[in-house]
């Protein structure tokens, strides 16, 4: 008994912590110091890396997983998953590239990915946030059932011959080196960013994942926020779905396929909580920069992308396993 | 109890109807022939399913199996390629230990520093497979390079059923003996069934994690070496994606993702439910490109029929004082 009095007063502390401290000790300027060192790094290791185009280039392999990236973060908040949205994009990319077979414009081919998305991300709302079943169950086996409807439609064919003012999504420059993806992206960060922090929407979508039966006590309808995050989850998937079918130009079934765990990484990387209730879209920002670096960084010294998930694996489990070691150290030091 | 077994049932039966239905325009699937080779095809999955299952038992997911399964393979088939004079028996047995060691990282990550399975699993999924990278610098290991007894094993017959399904039948055995009959398995179904009770009846939550992942980890090396020697090739990819797989199957299995609840002989219908589809399609002439989509459907129908019968009056009192 008096081991845990004493325990409690040596944890005390004198004062409490600043502002700054507090800034200094997040988890995201933890993130974006490994940024920079990763930055400087690839600096030091090739003399490629600050050349602008290689740079634009390099943005290609994480704009469009971190645009999911952001709605995930939101659907993990709230204590939910979603592993379908790799297929998402397949089921889109087709729909999108049958339309082209009727002879659909560009316009028309975007207005048929959103509803396809949306309609994707409908069906696992309902089946989650309405029927109240597990998120992890059921988007495996809409996974299964989305990338299965492409397969049905294309099997071993690819769709092509898609107009050419829809290349401009995937291919195309606002200004100099900067790319329409990554004019997207920031400005679906900025979106989510506004939506998670400085909305009702996104402080109940924090408590739903705090404590879904005080959240639903607390007067939040608690299924039709979830509900709205699936759909905005299959709307984003979309619109990954349009900037890769235009960078590539065509459509396989298998297109982005195993993206699902990627873009689980980036965001728990980014400091979310897998088990619901907090995270920032900064974090997730950052944590798609550091992928994204590392990637193009190691990729650039003929290091092949396999090697690279080595990497990202034990970045993801070291980031999450050290806050928990300092804290147990810090613990016994104390005791 | 009595509901997982009348759950099986209906399984089973449905399993039944799904063979009577194909061999009524194709007898010949329903010949004792075609269907040991089915079971055969399918004995890797129900390896997996079962170590699955005992993750998911104790309210954790292991999606490093196939990773796991794929290093296992590409280490026992390298070590077989330069040193081809080690007794296969030996092989397997080193394969089961390099098996249950890579399972016993994710176990000690789970047990001692809380990390959700999840990550720890996405994480290890990513690692093992860029390890097998490494070691194997790219290529491949080919049946040339491979002994004839190595890849002659899973094939060998022992009363008109070979090796390979007779490891997942001697696997089905003793989970069912290790989960039904010894403290260890009954633990992993109370750790599940409601962590906190377990603490009280003296049960260590986290120990028992790490058995979990130590035994998914076993069978995942044992179903290495299994899938290696007969398809007589190892690189990178193998299996890949076949994680998600073996989640389905313990699903449509009806082993509950919230844990406590699922019996081996779910996990061994769930696993030759994705069997039988799987050998069907092409018996029936639909192409084998429906195969995903079908597996999807069944996955999604068994999670509703999982929730409704999940929800049981007694249930909900459990789940206030979990809460507390």
């Amino acid at each position: 008994m008096s081991g845990l009095t004493s325990n409690n007063a040596s944890v005390m502390p004198d004062r409490l912590r600043g502002q700054l401290f507090r800034i200094i000790a997040s988890w995201e300027f933890l993130l974006l110091g490994v940024a920079i060192l990763i930055f400087l790094f690839n600096v030091q290791a090739s003399p490629y890396f600050l050349d602008p185009w290689n740079l634009s280039d390099a943005t290609y392999n994480f704009t469009e997983k971190a645009m999911i990236a952001f709605a995930m973060a939101l659907v993990i908040i709230s204590g939910e998953i979603d592993l379908s949205v790799a297929s998402i994009i397949a089921l889109v990319s087709t729909c999108m590239g049958f339309a082209v077979q009727l002879g659909f414009d560009t316009p028309m081919l975007i207005g048929v990915a959103i509803i396809v998305g949306a309609a994707c991300g409908a069906f696992n709302g309902f089946l989650v946030a309405i029927m109240g079943l597990p998120s992890i169950v059921v988007t495996i086996g809409t996974l299964s059932l989305f990338r299965g409807i492409a397969y049905i439609v294309l099997g071993d064919q690819a769709y092509s011959g898609y107009p050419k003012s829809f290349a401009y999504f995937g291919q195309g420059y606002v200004w100099w080196v900067i790319t329409v993806e990554m004019v997207l992206f920031t400005v679906v960060a900025l979106l989510f960013f506004l939506l998670l922090h400085l909305t009702s929407f996104g402080r109940s979508v924090k408590a739903i994942g705090n404590n879904p039966t005080a959240a639903l006590f607390a007067g939040i309808r608690v299924p039709r926020v979830k509900f709205i995050l699936f759909v905005l989850t299959g709307i984003m998937s979309a619109i990954a779905a349009i900037c890769l079918t235009s960078r590539l130009g065509s459509t396989r079934p298998s297109i982005a396929v195993g993206w699902e765990l990627e873009i689980v990484t980036m965001v728990v990387l980014g400091g979310v909580n897998i088990l619901g209730g907090s995270g920032t879209i900064f974090g997730v920002f950052i944590a798609a920069l550091v992928m994204g670096m590392v990637t193009f960084g190691l990729g650039l010294l003929n290091v092949p992308g396999i090697v690279m998930s080595i990497f990202i694996g034990l970045l993801l489990i070291t980031v999450i396993a050290l806050p928990i070691i300092i804290q147990r150290t810090r613990q016994r030091v104390a005791s | 109890m009595r509901h997982t077994v009348s759950r099986d049932l209906l399984l089973a039966f449905i399993l039944l109807a799904l063979v009577g239905l194909v061999s009524l325009r194709f007898p010949e699937f329903a010949s004792v022939k075609s269907l040991s080779s089915v079971f055969n095809d399918t004995s890797i999955l129900i390896i997996l399913a079962l170590g699955q299952m005992a993750v998911i038992l104790t309210r954790c997911i292991d999606l490093s199996m196939a990773s796991n399964l794929a290093l296992v393979g590409m280490c026992t088939a390298m070590l077989n390629a330069s040193v081809p004079g080690i007794p296969i028996p030996l092989l397997i047995v080193l394969a089961m230990v390099l098996g249950a060691l890579l399972g016993s990282i994710n176990g000690l990550l789970v047990w001692k520093l809380d990390i959700p399975p999840i990550v720890v699993t996405l994480g290890t999924l990513t690692i093992f497979r860029g390890v097998i990278f490494l070691i194997s610098d790219g290529q491949w290991v080919n049946a040339h390079e491979m002994n004839p007894a190595f890849k002659a094993l899973p094939r060998f017959d022992i009363l008109g059923l070979p090796i390979l399904s007779w490891a997942a039948i001697i696997s089905i055995a003793c989970s069912y003996i290790l989960l039904n009959r010894t403290p260890l398995g009954r633990s992993l179904y109370a750790v599940g069934g409601n962590p906190n009770a377990a603490v009280y009846t003296g049960i260590d939550v986290g120990r028992s994690r790490f058995n979990a992942f130590v035994l998914s980890g076993v069978l995942s090396g044992l179903a290495g070496y299994l899938w290696v020697s007969r398809y007589a090739v190892a690189y990178v990819d193998i299996a890949a994606g076949f994680e998600l797989d073996v989640v389905a199957a313990c699903v449509i299995g009806g082993i509950s993702i919230a844990g406590g609840m699922g019996s081996v002989a779910g996990a061994v219908l769930g696993a030759l439910f994705l069997g039988v589809i799987k050998n069907a399609l092409p018996v029936v002439n639909i192409s084998p490109f429906w195969q995903q989509a079908i597996s999807g459907c069944a996955i999604i129908a068994a999670v509703i029929f999982n929730a409704r019968s999940e929800r049981r009056p007694g249930r909900i009192i459990l789940k206030q004082a979990e809460n507390v």
